[in-house]
Order: structure tokens, then C-alpha cells, then sequence
């Protein structure tokens, strides 16, 4: 990336505000512990976790940039590679398994095109398939953004596909 | 019977700190800032409440066993990384009703003089925590938190902070390092969290479940509590129940209860759905072992079988399970016990940390040998080499993650051999049709 794309990377105001408070919560010289939060907030405003991302958070937090490299890496929420703008995450764990979160993966492939771990060619859908989300009693489900949807059917996931067409943005809290 | 943690769910607002309030929250709070820690701590052990994560363990006890050395900060860790699979009665606690889980906190942490508080919930439940933070916010402006708690003197602060994807995290150690900002990497005990937690200082970590207990054992007392449950199995437990039921959904029961009443009756789940039959169940999380449907509601000694901590690990491993997280799953006759194995093994090896090689490379080995023969591609000797794979992780690693990932695999041959060994005689068959309730009987007719 170049220097001028990296010069661009900064939080506005009321994100360096929230940054300050999410580390006030912590004693004086823990203030790492503010950093999956922060890597959510980054993640959420830029889109995704590219080194110069990363580097911005270090620095924020007086890390060395790999402390930031090694927990975005470890954790299954972060993408350290470019998504989609919308993320379809369907749980296939255990119960979801049983009730019919196969069908909808496959549905869900033919509709967009795209197997599981793909993008869209136009950039929108990324399709995953992740493991148990705590919505085993409402399966099958899939995640978007922050908002669970649950109880799928095809006619459900047509439904979601259309308004995040409309706007990738939908349901997304602030953090 | 009296439910102590959902009674209140249904009241209209009960999400809010008014509504809350006016239906009698935070007396427990207010009781227990006129109590010394030490008599709380009593009420506790005589309440017999134990662990409501998974282990057990008595909480009363746990609590016991923390440090406190003069002038260093000691602190109290809410596990809210609920990643059990099978398991989401503590996100549906804190959506429902938050300040039972703050009201919990507040009196527990002042129990164990902690004067910070921290709540870690997994990434995914940010919807969740958005609930939570509300309410803690609210706790704050009324009072319940902060300096000088109600005119008592006792301050508190406490703060909910996030994970973000990753199961290991739910185990105390791994999710300390993630609190510190770290890989959720389990550490090496001793030093127990008691003694050295976060950030090396004593630390207690109890389930969201285990916490909001704390509320109805101080306003009634430990030996109220006491009284319900059946032995050693005290207090009510949440059940998150799914699968093939009618009546999917979070239940607080008594566990005194059966297990055939709690699947069958309409106040429960209400029965299989789809009139099929009854399979199999895994009656708390994913790691538990598998139950045949002929050891789901009777005991081997064909007694009622109890939904308690005793009644679910009646017979041990051999012919029994564990309640576990309370995570209820149940199983009918269309489904392919080779396939949930290998779900449950992909579940686990993608949940690994990698710091262990019997885990990390076990259970991808396991993953492997079972994909091969849920797909027909599998030998009879895969069988023995899966039984040997799981010996060889279970209580080889740092933490439980490679006990939860050994367990099912050998649950699942110890009671269904058979339906493994139709897989590999079968592998054109097994590809389009299932196992389904064949059950052992066909096999001492089946040709060597």
C-alpha cells in the first residue's frame, strides 16, 4: 500500500473517543486488553484487516505490530483476507447439521454462484460456513453483519439476499 | 415448580432497570452489602450450586480457594463465551433479562472483594452484549455500581469486553489470555486462576448461568436453594434443548425431573417431531457422550433416568453421559450418527488452538478418518485407528478441549459400532440412504 492509502487510516473522532474508553476500562499499562474490541471496530470501519490496518491499531495501543498480527490471526471473526461486503456466515454445526443447515448452504451456492469461502465476481457476497453460534434451538440460522437470522427457509434466504443487495450496510451496530 | 432464573422473563420491559426494580431486582444486593463475604460465601456452599459452564464444580468451594493477598487487586470473570454447541441458554439469559446477571456481579463480586468486574462474551453475541452494556449503564445511573455501591461503601466497576470467535475461549485460562488482549491460548495449570489469573492476579471465572444463581441463594438463602434439585444436583439448571423436537427453546427445570418426561412432555419438548422416533440424544454439549435411545430415559439397571448431574452420568461413559452444559440434543431415526461424529471432529479440530500435538494433530486425523468413511471410503481397520486416535488425545493436553474432542468419537463407536461397520460393508448404500434404527439386533444375522 502506499504511503498516501496509509496516511488515510485513522478512526474519525467519535471512534478515537470510543477508543479511549474501551482502554480507560482497564489498570494502567493493560490497556492491550481493549484489543479484540478494537480490532472489531477497525474491521467494522475499514472493511477488513489488511497490515496497515493492523499497524494503525498497534500503534493506537503502543503494540508492536505483530501482537496485533498474531491475535487477528487467531480468532475466527477477523478477515485478514478481502471479503465480501456482505458476509453470509450459515452455522453447519451439530443441531443446525441436523435441521437442515446443508440444504441451505447449497441453496445458497446455487443462488449466488459461489461456493462456501467465495465472493461474488461483483464484490458483494462472501459465503461462509462457521461453526455453532448459540442459535441451536432456532436452526437452521446464519449470521449477517451483527443480526442472527433464524429459522431459515430458501424463501427466507431470498428475502435476506434482496435487502442486502439493497444495502450491504443493514442491521450493522455500531460498536 | 418455582423458577428462580426465568420467572420473571415474560414481565413486559423486564429488560429495563425500572421494570427490573419494581419486580423486586436487586434486593439481593441489598442484602448481601449487610452481609460479611464470609456469610455469603457460607449461603453459597450450603446451596450446594454448583458450576454451571460444564465442569460442576462446586462454586461455593471454588470461590474458597481464591487469594487474598494484602493490597493486591483480586477479580471476578463473567464467562459469557457460551460455544458449546447444543448450548444457548446464557445469551438467552442476558437477552431477556440482563440485570439478573449484573445483580449477580454486584453481589458476588462484593462476596469475593473484587472491586473490578469484567463480563467476557463471545464475539458473535454482539447483539447481546449491546444488552448487557445498556444495562450495566443503568446500573451505573441508579447506583448499583461505581463508587460508594447504595451507601455502603463497597465500589465496584464492571465491564463487558468481547471475544471474537474462537471456542477455546470459554475455557478459564484461554479466556483470561483473551481478556489480557492475547490468543486464547489455555496456560498450564497450576498456577490456578485462584491464585495467578488475570493479569497474574487471583481471579474467579463462573458461567453467566452460575452468577445469576447467586441472586435467588442470597435472597432465600442457601438452604432454600437447597431443597430443590434431587442429591448433590441443587437449584434449578437451564436446559437449552434442539434438534429433533417439537419444542425447541431454553427450559429451567427442577432437576429432579426425568429425562422421559422433559422429551416427552408437551411443557417440554413436547416429543420427536414428525411422529418419528427417538435415536439418540446428547443430553449436555457436543463433548458429552452420545446416548443410544435405549439409555436416553432408563438408566442400564432400566431405572428412570433424572435430568441431574448423577442422573445423566449414571453408568459412567460406559452406559451414561454428563449434564455437562445442559446442552439437549436430540437425535430421531433419520439421522446418521458418522455424520454428526465427523460434524462434531471438524467442530473441534477447527476449534484447536494448535498448542498441543495430540489435539491439533488428533483431531484432524480423527476428522479425516471420518470423512472417509461417512463418505464410503472408509476400512474396518479405521474403526480401531479412530478408538486409538481419541485414547491418545484424551488427558494428553493442557486443557479439556481434547477430552470434549476424544469423547464423542468413542461414545459414538462404543454404542454405534455397528452403524460404523454398515458405512464401510456399504459404501454405495450409505451414500444415499441411512443407518436410520436398524439397530444391533440385524448384525448377529449378518454374514462374517
Amino acid at each position: 500500500m502506499s504511503a498516501e492509502a496509509t496516511k488515510n487510516i485513522t478512526f474519525p473522532k467519535e471512534l478515537l473517543d470510543e477508543v479511549a474508553r474501551l482502554t480507560a476500562q482497564y489498570p494502567e499499562g493493560k490497556q492491550k486488553s481493549a484489543l479484540l474490541r478494537i480490532l472489531h471496530m477497525a474491521q467494522a470501519h475499514f472493511g477488513w484487516l489488511d497490515a496497515p490496518v493492523m499497524d494503525y491499531v498497534a500503534r493506537l495501543l503502543h503494540l508492536q505490530p505483530i501482537e496485533v498480527y498474531e491475535v487477528a490471526t487467531f480468532y475466527s471473526m477477523y478477515d485478514t483476507k478481502k471479503p465480501g461486503l456482505v458476509k453470509l456466515e450459515v452455522c453447519q454445526t451439530g443441531p443446525c447439521s441436523i435441521e437442515g443447515a446443508d440444504k441451505i448452504i447449497r441453496y445458497i451456492e446455487k443462488k449466488l454462484n459461489i461456493k462456501v469461502g467465495e465472493t461474488t465476481s461483483d464484490g458483494i457476497f462472501t459465503l461462509k460456513g462457521v461453526e455453532c453460534l448459540g442459535a441451536c434451538g432456532y436452526a437452521p440460522m446464519l449470521q449477517c453483519g451483527h443480526q442472527y437470522h433464524e429459522h431459515l427457509t430458501e424463501a427466507k434466504v431470498d428475502e435476506l439476499i434482496e435487502q442486502y443487495r439493497k444495502n450491504p450496510k443493514a442491521n450493522y451496530m455500531e460498536y | 415448580m418455582r423458577k428462580l432464573l426465568l420467572d420473571k422473563v415474560d414481565v413486559e420491559g423486564i429488560k429495563s432497570y425500572d421494570v427490573y426494580r419494581r419486580e423486586g431486582g436487586y434486593r439481593s444486593v441489598e442484602k448481601a452489602l449487610k452481609m460479611s463475604p464470609d456469610e455469603i460465601l457460607e449461603e453459597v456452599k450450603t446451596s450446594g450450586l454448583r458450576g454451571r459452564g460444564g465442569a460442576g464444580f462446586p462454586t461455593g468451594l471454588k470461590w474458597s480457594f481464591l487469594a487474598k493477598p494484602e493490597g493486591v487487586p483480586r477479580y471476578l470473570l463473567c464467562n459469557a463465551d457460551e460455544s458449546e454447541p447444543g448450548t444457548f441458554k446464557d445469551r438467552y439469559l442476558m437477552e431477556k433479562i440482563p440485570h439478573l446477571l449484573i445483580e449477580g456481579m454486584i453481589a458476588s463480586s462484593f462476596a469475593l472483594g473484587a472491586n473490578s468486574s469484567y463480563i467476557y462474551i463471545r464475539g458473535e453475541y454482539m447483539f447481546a452484549m449491546k444488552i448487557v452494556e445498556n444495562a450495566i449503564a443503568e446500573a451505573y445511573a441508579n447506583g448499583w455500581l461505581g463508587k460508594n455501591i447504595q451507601g455502603s461503601g463497597y465500589d465496584l466497576d464492571l465491564t463487558i469486553t468481547c471475544g471474537a470467535g474462537a471456542y477455546i475461549c470459554g475455557e478459564e485460562t484461554a479466556l483470561i489470555e483473551s481478556l489480557e488482549g492475547n490468543r486464547g491460548n489455555p496456560r498450564i495449570k497450576p498456577p490456578f486462576p485462584a491464585v495467578e489469573g488475570l493479569w497474574q492476579r487471583p481471579s474467579v471465572v463462573n458461567n453467566v448461568e452460575t452468577i445469576a444463581a447467586v441472586v435467588p441463594i442470597i435472597n432465600d438463602g442457601g438452604e432454600e436453594y437447597a431443597k430443590i434439585g434431587v442429591g448433590r444436583s441443587t437449584g434449578t439448571k437451564l436446559i437449552s434443548a434442539s434438534g429433533n423436537i417439537v419444542n425447541p427453546g431454553v427450559y429451567e427445570i427442577d432437576m429432579n425431573m426425568t429425562v422421559e418426561e422433559f422429551i416427552y412432555s408437551d411443557k417440554f419438548l413436547g416429543g420427536i417431531k414428525n411422529g418419528k422416533k427417538l435415536k439418540a440424544c446428547v443430553p449436555g454439549g457436543s463433548s458429552v457422550p452420545i446416548l443410544p435411545h435405549y439409555l436416553v430415559t432408563k438408566t442400564a439397571k432400566g431405572e428412570d433416568r433424572l435430568m441431574s448431574y448423577e442422573g445423566l452420568a449414571d453408568g459412567g461413559f460406559a452406559t451414561g453421559s454428563m449434564l455437562g452444559s445442559g446442552g439437549f440434543i436430540v437425535y430421531d431415526e433419520d439421522q446418521c450418527i458418522v455424520r454428526n461424529t465427523y460434524n462434531f471432529t471438524r467442530f473441534y479440530q477447527h476449534e484447536s488452538c494448535g498448542q498441543c500435538s495430540p489435539c491439533r494433530e488428533g483431531t484432524g486425523w480423527m476428522k479425516k478418518v471420518l470423512h472417509n468413511i461417512e463418505t464410503g471410503k472408509g476400512t474396518m481397520d479405521d474403526i480401531d485407528l479412530l478408538w486409538d486416535i481419541q485414547k491418545n488425545i484424551e488427558g494428553n493436553t493442557i486443557c479439556p478441549l481434547g477430552d470434549a474432542a476424544a469423547w464423542p468419537v468413542a461414545a459414538a463407536i462404543r454404542h454405534f459400532r455397528e452403524e460404523f461397520e454398515w458405512h464401510v460393508k456399504n459404501p454405495e448404500l450409505s451414500q444415499t440412504q441411512n443407518y436410520g434404527l436398524v439397530a444391533e439386533k440385524t448384525f448377529e444375522v449378518e454374514p462374517a
